[in-house]
């Protein structure tokens, strides 16, 4: 090849000096865009703050948290948070009541007992699931699951916690299967291979060797799933009924933080209003909530990570 | 004291007795989750089949359940999802690119990607919330095509982030090397190598999270969105210059599931029958966007041998 020409050194830093300068720009905006991932988080946390302040300008936060009635809407309005709550709580409840046993079986089942095949086959049924839209769900613990309780449990009323909360379980096992799966397929081989050299069984192998040792993701999946049952809406606001009831039986009807703001949004409030308020400060109360549990299951995963 | 050979061989039968159990467990639980789901589908499709026909798809909204039809809330839906995707993709994109080709290792980079980690887990109201405060009422931008686009877009954004990122750590360190030692520069080999190789992962990440987005209801009621409407919005490409239009951004529409919701909550039953039938449509788009995106990336795993 011929040597650098000696006559050209210019030219060739001024080319030099303003590809630098497009490569800045370039780089610059793709900063940008990925900033665009704080300033949501910003613009989150500001505007619930911003509206729930003017909320709690008038509502003392002791009341808030220690009222036993949420009617913002009526005449004589009572803002205590306690009945959405309440009815958050119970429906997630029964949500992980019935996808935790079932997500860890099948999740346990598909890594360590199922052949390749029936892996491979199952894991992209799991993600077609999560991807069906929740307002199917909805229709779906309405119409079908609640009537069918009704057989089992007479007087159950058309609206309750109980099918709502079956439902989203439903809908959350795939999520704890996938992820714990992914948790327990990242074990290395050599464990469960040292654990058959001395003779364990499958089942053995299984329960003390490869959950032990993927227990970090495993409940950071938990975890993540508890976070989605609260933030459940659609379910809940089709089927559990939006009256706000400060009770744990997962009979009766009651509405959830996210019914309550549905039900306020469907409505025709006016800006600015106490009640148009008061949804920004059901939504911090659930925010705050989530992020708990984020957190948690971030930290739990980032933490107790076993590097092999 | 060692064992008899009897008694082992007891032990043996009994944990081989608990591995067929637990075998059979794992089966029933999957069978039961599979044929439970199958079964509130195929319960879906009969209760609605009645209604889809091409009637259901031409027809708006209406009083009377049996002339009711979708066309409005599904032409709301195509146009609300290109809104999405002008926003999302390429913002998405250029963030995960930044996040793993650029990104050097200081707290700048951490604190984006925990910021990308969380808003993955925000429930999707709080979206609609934000939207509310911001879009609709500070911005000015109403309840309209243009609102309901951008929050979606959003709420999909971490969708798009992470499997860029993932599709872009696929491809193989020595493809970067060997671009950088023929002295391309960063973005070069960022645009000419990485981006084409990690192509079909990344169209995967975006049709999931459009998916996601087309069936997602309870941001889009936050806003205050209509349920009724009965007209289109303004056709996005005209006869006359300057051929296109942007009023539609402005108009006020409805989208699929919004109108499925508004059927599940009537309590005339004749309604709950365009529910399903509007449900079916809705798990059918939403079923091929999935699968064709689990496609392309089994085609994309399979193809590419580095």
């Amino acid at each position: 090849m011929a040597p650098v020409q000696s006559a050209r050194p210019r030219r060739d830093l001024r080319v030099r000096r303003f590809k630098r300068s497009s490569e800045t720009i370039i780089e610059s905006l793709l900063l940008l865009a990925a900033l665009s991932a704080v300033a949501i988080t910003a613009a989150i946390v500001g505007i619930l703050v911003y509206e729930s302040s003017a909320f709690f300008a008038h509502v003392p936060l002791w009341t808030f948290l220690t009222d036993t009635q949420w009617t913002p809407l009526f005449e004589n309005p009572r803002y205590g948070i306690m009945p959405l709550l309440a009815g958050t709580l119970t429906t997630s409840f029964v949500a992980l009541a019935f996808a935790i046993p079932m997500g860890t079986i099948a999740a346990v089942y598909l890594s360590e007992f199922a052949k390749p095949a029936v892996r491979e086959a199952v894991k992209p049924v799991l993600e077609l699931i999560s991807g069906v839209p929740t307002v199917v769900f909805g229709y779906f613990a309405l119409l079908f699951v609640t009537p069918m309780l009704q057989k089992i449990i007479p007087g159950l009323p058309g609206f309750n916690m109980l099918g709502p909360g079956l439902v989203i379980g439903i809908m959350i096992v795939p999520y704890i299967a996938s992820l714990s799966e992914d948790a327990m397929r990242a074990v290395p081989m050599h464990f469960r291979e040292a654990s058959f050299a001395m003779g364990a069984s499958r089942f053995q192998t299984a329960m003390r060797v490869v959950v032990p040792a993927a227990l970090s993701g495993i409940v950071a999946s938990y975890i993540l799933a508890v976070s989605r049952a609260v933030g459940e809406t659609m379910v809940v606001a089709i089927a559990a009924g939006q009256q706000p009831n400060l009770t744990f039986d997962p009979t009766e009807a009651a509405a959830t933080i996210t019914a309550f703001i549905v039900q306020v949004a469907m409505g025709d409030l006016p800006h600015g209003s106490i009640g148009y308020q008061s949804i920004f400060a059901a939504g911090l109360t659930l925010f705050l909530l989530t992020l708990i549990f984020n957190v948690l299951g971030y930290v739990i995963r980032k933490r107790y990570r076993e590097a092999y | 004291m060692a064992l008899q050979t009897e008694q082992i061989r007891v032990l043996i039968a009994r944990h081989k007795l608990r591995d067929v159990c637990f075998d059979l467990l794992g089966m029933f639980v999957l069978m039961i989750a599979l044929l439970v789901l199958a079964a509130l589908f195929v319960q879906l499709a009969i209760d609605g089949f009645e209604r889809l026909n091409y009637d259901f798809f031409s027809n708006f909204p209406s009083r009377r359940a049996a002339r009711a039809g979708i066309l409005s809330a599904w032409v709301g839906s195509i146009l609300v999802m290109l809104v999405t995707a002008m926003a999302a993709v390429p913002v998405g994109v250029a963030a995960g690119l930044w996040l793993e080709e650029y990104a050097p290792r200081n707290w700048l980079a951490e604190v984006i990607e925990i910021n990308v980690t969380n808003l993955a887990g925000v429930p999707s109201i709080i979206y609609g919330l934000l939207a509310l405060g911001l879009l609709v009422y500070q911005m000015g931008l109403g309840q309209s095509v243009l609102t309901a686009g951008l929050t979606l877009a959003m709420m999909i954004l971490p969708v798009v982030i992470v499997a860029t990122r993932e599709a872009i750590r696929a491809v193989p360190q020595t493809i970067r090397e060997a671009a950088y030692g023929l002295g391309a520069t960063r973005w070069q080999v960022t645009r000419d190598h990485v981006l084409p190789y990690s192509l079909a992962g990344v169209l995967t990440g975006v049709i999931i999270g459009l998916s996601r987005a087309i069936g997602e209801t309870a941001p889009i009621i936050t806003i205050g969105a209509l349920t009724f409407i009965a007209f289109l919005p303004p056709a996005p490409i005209t006869a006359t210059a300057p051929f296109v239009n942007f009023d539609w951004l402005f108009s006020p529409f409805t989208v699929m599931p919004i109108q499925m919701f508004n059927w599940v909550s009537r309590p005339d039953a004749a309604f709950h029958v365009s529910a399903a039938a509007a449900g079916v449509v809705l798990v059918a788009m939403t079923l091929t966007m999935n699968s064709l995106a689990i496609w392309l990336r089994f085609r994309a795993r399979k193809r590419i041998k580095w």
